[in-house]
């Protein structure tokens, strides 16, 4: 299997007045046609990573890497032109919270026809067309109804699956999801989290799942990194979580309270300072 | 009656749309009640009627007995009565200090030890009197949410309302919070009512819960006929299911 992608010491800091801000401190991994997880607590780098392969790093930061290599293009000696060109139409990313990340000035329909012409010549008729097929693809029963609808109008289940057809329809082959679930329902979770799931086992994208929900990210990807401070603490695959050998996993994996375990009071994370080492 | 809090066919509308529909509780004195339910079920809107920040439109609300009317509230019911919102952002005062939010509460209700009280309170969640001096904007969503713990507990209330407390916060710092939480409970005697769609949060942290669906109450059960899968709405089974976490379709046919 050739990797899709390959981060190799991937260092992300930030210049403050205190100092050097160090968010990501030397990530690599490698990525095929596959679903992977980045899981960890706010601020431990793991939306740093994914913003970094997809270029969306602030103009002040500093992005060091070994390498930072999407299917043979070096991201980061990439000139901006190629970069937006892969931004959207090959590397796709889905934000948390679709209040905040859609165009509340522009109809759902048009947005999703501005990405798809952005990258692809294609007419108007057209490029409406395939965008009512995506919104049908993400399950909204009434697709011409919501082209013409406005963010505010619409729920915020409703408004992820949007997102997920704007960032699909180009026909990404890598996908960043950036805690694509975190901000709905429990019940529309699961249904955003099918269709998505549904959507990159049929068209077979690379996946990046970000998120701080250890249980909801191992039954979803073949894959997890576990971060902390900026580092991978621990590699391992989804089904051999139980198995977790480093604290950190295991105190993500405890701290949950569960149904039907009376732990009282929850184990809660000792964090050691040579974990960040 | 002895209840904490007693709510009767209470029905809140707001323009046509009805938030509640006939819904009653009780709640007994020292009990954590949990609310659960989807987006728009009407949870949060109970929990608002109760403090007086939805308009009632019928039914009664009553708190230790005693009848409230419309949507007005007296100090002596704030006193009893305090509430902890879901985002932690949001309902601290930005450009106020920790300390300045402290004594907001203590100086309406004309409370005479307020140093004594602050640090005690800061103290309580977990926060040293370092913390005091410090803006919202300095802290993490954690600590936030243990300083509108602080304000809640500072007038010694006997009544919590919990909007989602943790739903905001990352799981791990969830998990300290929910412990604080019931820590302050076993200490102060207090009672909960407290609004979640996590399944698995309201089973660790209450007794009794409600199941609320379109703004009404569905079925009420207690936790450990929850955990036990003593169910009688396929709704409320919808909702552990959902609980469980992402399954693949397939996984779940040949499972």
């Amino acid at each position: 299997m050739s990797a899709l992608l390959t981060v190799e010491d991937l260092k992300v800091s930030f210049p403050t007045r205190t100092g050097l801000v160090e968010a990501v401190r030397g990530v690599s991994f490698t990525l095929g046609r596959e679903r992977l997880g980045i899981v960890g607590e706010s601020g431990s780098g793991k939306s740093q990573t994914g913003r970094a392969i997809m270029g969306l790093t602030p103009g002040h930061a500093q992005v060091t890497a070994k390498q930072l290599n999407f299917d043979g293009i070096d991201l980061l000696s990439a000139s901006p032109k190629v970069r937006r060109d892969l931004r959207g139409k090959r590397i796709a990313m889905i934000l948390q919270d679709p209040k905040y990340s859609l165009n509340p000035v522009m109809s759902i329909g048009r947005q999703i026809v501005e990405t798809l012409r952005q990258h692809e010549n294609v007419s108007r008729g057209e490029a409406r067309e395939r965008a009512l097929d995506m919104l049908a693809a993400v399950q909204i029963r009434d697709p011409k109804r919501v082209y013409d609808l406005y963010p505010h109008e619409v729920s915020g289940g409703m408004g992820q699956r949007a997102m997920i057809a704007m960032m699909l329809v180009a026909g990404p082959e890598l996908l960043i999801a950036d805690e694509p679930t975190s901000a709905l329902d429990v019940t529309v979770q699961l249904e955003v989290l099918g269709i998505l799931d549904k959507l990159v086992a049929d068209r077979g994208m690379g996946l990046i799942f970000v998120s701080h929900d250890l249980r909801l990210v191992s039954s979803f990807c073949d894959r997890v990194i576990v971060m902390y401070a900026g580092r991978i603490v621990e590699e391992l695959a989804a089904s051999e979580l139980a198995n977790a050998k480093h604290p950190y996993t295991q105190g993500l994996l405890n701290c949950m309270p569960a149904i039907g375990s009376d732990r009282h009071p929850l184990p809660v994370l000792d964090r050691k300072p040579e974990w960040a080492q | 009656m002895t209840s904490a809090v007693s709510v009767s066919n209470l029905s809140v509308t707001y323009d046509e749309f009805k938030a509640l529909n006939d819904v009653s509780v009780e709640i007994a004195p020292g009990e954590s009640f949990g609310l659960v339910g989807e987006s728009g079920s009407g949870k949060s809107t109970l929990l608002r009627a109760i403090a007086g920040l939805a308009p009632v439109t019928g039914g009664t609300i009553r708190v230790h007995d005693r009848v409230l009317q419309g949507a007005k509230r007296d100090k002596a019911f704030y006193r009893a009565v305090q509430m902890v919102f879901q985002d932690p952002y949001g309902s601290l005062h930005p450009r106020q200090t920790i300390d300045r939010q402290l004594l907001e509460p203590l100086a309406i209700h004309g409370v005479a030890d307020g140093e004594r009280r602050i640090l005690k309170a800061l103290d309580e969640v977990g926060l040293g009197s370092g913390f005091r001096f410090r803006y919202p904007h300095q802290l993490s969503g954690g600590q936030r949410q243990r300083v509108a713990i602080a304000r809640a507990l500072i007038l010694e209330p006997s009544i919590l309302l919990l909007d989602e407390p943790t739903s905001a916060l990352d799981a791990s710092v969830q998990a300290e919070v929910l412990n604080l939480l019931e820590q302050v409970r076993r200490d102060h005697k207090l009672t909960f009512i407290m609004v979640s769609h996590d399944l698995g949060v309201v089973t660790h942290m209450c007794d009794r819960l409600a199941v609320m669906q379109g703004g009404r109450v569905v079925e009420r059960l207690s936790s450990a006929d929850l955990v036990a899968g003593r169910i009688g709405e396929d709704y409320t089974r919808s909702l552990m299911v959902a609980s469980k976490g992402f399954q693949r379709k397939d996984a779940a046919v040949t499972a």
